[in-house]
């Protein structure tokens, strides 16, 4: 087939950002989950909750999109990675089951509230330890022979990938405080303040921890970091996570509201950056780089025309939602 | 002990879109019915479509998110336990799931939150353009999907280099020849499960002689419906079997548990297909009739099992049993619609007790048939997951192992088990309350910032019913 146009770096970019979408936006909403069992009354719940009802289910709609995205525009990656972590994928999907169903289930169900507390928070927490420790396995890389994957459906289960499965935790755990910094105001504010606190010291830990082991591990990453000249080129980037990460810090012991959640997302985009910069042009890593795991050109072609006009339109009605429920939780919206 | 991956595999994705296809065939029906009434709403201002609509809104809520969250299930099996059938299908397909997801799955998502939690926060037509959307984007998630799935049925506009499909003309490979058919026959299912269940539901609140306008205004309105999609879903189940006789034979051979090739073949009604010794025991036959069903003509030709090698045929049984099912559940509703246009006619609809109580017991049967149909097409296009050319043997992911499926297949049965009769029950008990004023159906509470969310109105919770 003749190349006219390489769609390879475009369907990056637009799998980098649907990626980006779903880890900031059910980031926020799983991360509220989490901090939601820290919460000291039914009220304090209530409110939580309210805070994502009307938004979660579009968030998590960028789960299956990121999923389909990697289906469509590398399927071969697709291929690999999915059965390769096969149980962490499982055990996501039914934490999603719980915490998604207890939405409605909780409201609806007041005998058993307690119980359906119980499963939105473990759930979104055992959702998020689950999307880890697929982060983890992923940057560790897979056994591949051909074009599948030939390790067990047990390779995932490493220290590293508990690690990451750890941070992401606590990463979470920040956006969803600077989420409910934003949405509530008072005692609730206050908790949440001192939660993103916390959480902000553990997510700069595993940075730290994630960014030295790293390149221990793998010799290729470490040359790609600490070589002349990528080293001035790439300097930034920790120099960028320190400012952010003080930039938060700052933000969670001042009045602003808007801060404390801009400051984690910069925390995310630059670890993301970190990854990306690690890993690039891999998209199985070691095996695979992301044009031999892409899908033919008409395939790439066919879904891009149609992604072009539909992305915006979704980001356009998507945040319209976003504006009708703008503002702090309101008492009379939502389940009551 | 040994188990096989292959099989329990497809056990698990029978088991995860067995359950999830019940909740689509409620809500897309539901998204519409919703949108009908408020716009009847709007236009009219007659107060009973408002409370008739918040009252499903609140049973679609549930029924919704249980969509969603075993929806989102779905494409992960294709990775987790179907990656060689990724791999193969990926150029061809990825695209119209990618699409389901761009044009459907965000469309419904942000426009439930408005639909669910808006109505006082924006105007009157935004919220009726929202019930709109959230009803669109059903119709284009089940178009979109079932692309995907008739492509899987009868693959066109595909090449094959190196054991991969490739996509040579993407309107064919849309537009592939079952689609129209399937597209037709399960979106018109759906709408008739959704016209049961309102149906049953508003015979029961009329039986209860309650909410006696809400129920009225259900049953008419859906026996209308009804009356219209009965007899063209038996056509477009006709259109859809020819079809099948044209692209899948052995799947309609063992539809029929036919297995000599053969004209002015009989009907069977009923009978035991034995796969070992290739006949049928205790079978039941109306001559003649078959071929002029299945073929339209008298001396049409079916063909029989034994016209294809045995490593290529479906097992007989489940779509043979499934298909007489689902069939039966067509008569019983054709059955139903014409005993109800005949009370209408003699003004009698809504004050039969027999009738009402007849509705009520149908509740659940369009579910039935959804199910049984489901059955007939998916077990009816084995050995294949893509028919005729790729195995479902080959498709299966070569790193599991029998203990892997087993595990997962366990999880799935326990969650499922617990979530599905939880959310049912919760839907019942909304039914029993029944509609609400439209004023307390929504939310009590002026806007304003108390302190913590009040419980609104003892019904709206449900839990403080007597």
């Amino acid at each position: 087939m003749s190349q006219v146009l390489d769609f390879v770096p475009i369907w990056t970019l637009i799998l980098g950002i649907a990626v980006f979408f779903y880890v900031l936006l059910d980031g926020f909403d799983l991360g509220v989950g989490i901090l939601y069992g820290f919460a000291p009354n039914t009220a304090a719940r209530n409110t939580i909750m309210n805070s994502i009802a009307p938004i979660w289910d579009g968030n998590e709609t960028w789960l299956v999109l990121g999923g389909l995205g990697l289906l469509a525009a590398f399927p071969l990656a697709f291929a690999i990675i999915i059965p390769a972590v096969y149980f962490p994928i499982l055990v996501m999907l039914l934490a999603l089951v719980f915490r998604g169903v207890a939405f409605e289930f909780r409201f609806r169900d007041a005998e058993h509230k307690t119980f359906w507390d119980h499963a939105f928070n473990y759930g979104s927490g055992i959702a998020t330890f689950a999307q880890g420790v697929v982060l983890g396995s992923f940057i560790q890389g897979f056994r591949v022979s051909g074009r599948v994957f030939s390790g067990t459906s047990f390779d995932f289960l490493t220290p590293f990938s508990i690690l990451t499965g750890i941070a992401l935790l606590f990463g979470y755990g920040l956006l969803g405080a600077g989420w409910l910094i934003l949405k509530t105001e008072g005692d609730l504010q206050d908790t949440a303040r001192h939660q993103g606190s916390v959480c902000l010291i553990g997510v700069l830990a595993a940075i730290g921890t994630v960014s030295v082991w790293t390149p221990i591990m793998n010799p290729a990453i470490a040359s790609r970091w600490f070589v002349f000249p990528n080293i001035l080129f790439l300097a930034p980037v920790p120099l960028a996570t320190a400012a952010a990460a003080l930039l938060t810090w700052r933000a969670l012991h001042s009045r602003s509201e808007v801060l404390p959640f801009v400051g984690g997302i910069g925390l995310f985009v630059l670890s993301f950056t970190g990854i990306a910069v690690s890993l690039y042009p891999m998209i199985v890593p070691h095996h695979f780089t992301l044009w031999e795991a892409a899908s033919s050109d008409r395939t790439q072609a066919f879904l891009l025309v149609g992604t072009l006009v539909l992305l915006p339109v979704i980001l356009m009605y998507t945040s319209w939602s976003y504006w009708v429920f703008r503002g702090k939780v309101r008492a009379d919206i939502g389940y009551h | 002990m040994d188990f096989d991956p292959v099989f329990l595999s497809r056990l698990q994705f029978a088991w995860v879109i067995g359950w999830h296809i019940l909740l689509p065939a409620f809500t897309v029906g539901a998204a519409a019915f919703i949108a009908v009434l408020e716009g009847y709403n709007l236009a009219t201002g007659r107060d009973v479509y408002l409370r008739v609509s918040m009252f499903w809104i609140r049973i679609f809520s549930i029924a919704f998110g249980m969509g969603v969250v075993t929806g989102v299930v779905m494409p992960f099996q294709l990775g987790t336990n179907w990656s060689r059938y990724s791999d193969a299908t990926a150029n061809v397909l990825s695209p119209l799931f990618a699409y389901e997801g761009l044009t459907a799955f965000f469309l419904e998502a942000a426009f439930l939150g408005v639909l669910l939690f808006g109505r006082k926060l924006v105007p009157r037509w935004a919220h009726f353009v929202a019930a709109l959307m959230v009803a669109m984007g059903t119709l284009f998630s089940s178009f979109w999907i079932l692309s995907a799935n008739s492509w899987m049925q009868t693959p066109a506009g595909y090449e094959i280099v190196d054991g991969r499909f490739f996509p040579t003309d993407w309107l064919q490979v849309i537009f592939n020849p079952s689609f129209p058919s399937r597209l037709a026959h399960t979106v018109v299912a759906f709408f008739i499960t959704t016209g049961f269940v309102v149906l049953g539901v508003g015979a029961y609140l009329l039986r209860r002689e309650k909410f006696a306008e809400e129920g009225r205004t259900m049953l008419s309105m859906t026996l209308w419906l009804l009356t219209a999609l009965v007899p063209l879903q038996i056509f477009l189940g006709d259109h859809h079997g020819l079809n099948t006789l044209e692209h899948q034979p052995a799947k309609l051979a063992a539809i029929e548990a036919r297995w000599e090739t053969g004209r002015n073949v009989p009907l069977t009604l009923f009978a035991i297909p034995d796969e070992k010794t290739e006949s049928n025991h205790a079978a039941i036959e109306i001559p003649g009739l078959g071929s002029l069903i299945l073929t339209h003509k008298l001396d049409g030709e079916i063909k029989g099992l034994k016209d294809f090698p045995a490593d290529q045929r479906p097992p007989v049984a489940i779509p043979f049993f499934a298909f007489r099912i689902m069939v039966g559940c067509a008569m019983l509703m054709l059955g139903i619609v014409l005993l109800g246009g005949w009370l209408r006619w003699r003004r009698r609809l809504t004050d039969t007790p027999l009738f009402l109580l007849l509705c009520q017991i149908a509740t659940p049967i369009g579910f039935v048939a959804v199910i049984a149909g489901w059955a007939v097409t998916e077990v009816g296009r084995q050995p294949w997951t893509v028919y005729g050319l790729l195995r479902t043997a080959a498709s299966v992911s070569p790193s599991l192992t029998g203990r892997d499926v087993a595990i997962s297949l366990l999880a799935y049965m326990a969650v499922y088990l617990f979530m599905y009769p939880t959310g049912l029950f919760l839907m019942l008990r909304i039914v029993r309350a029944g509609p609400m004023p439209a004023a307390e159906g929504d939310a009590t509470i002026e806007a304003g910032r108390p302190q913590a969310p009040v419980l609104a109105g003892a019904g709206v919770s449900g839990g403080s019913e007597p």
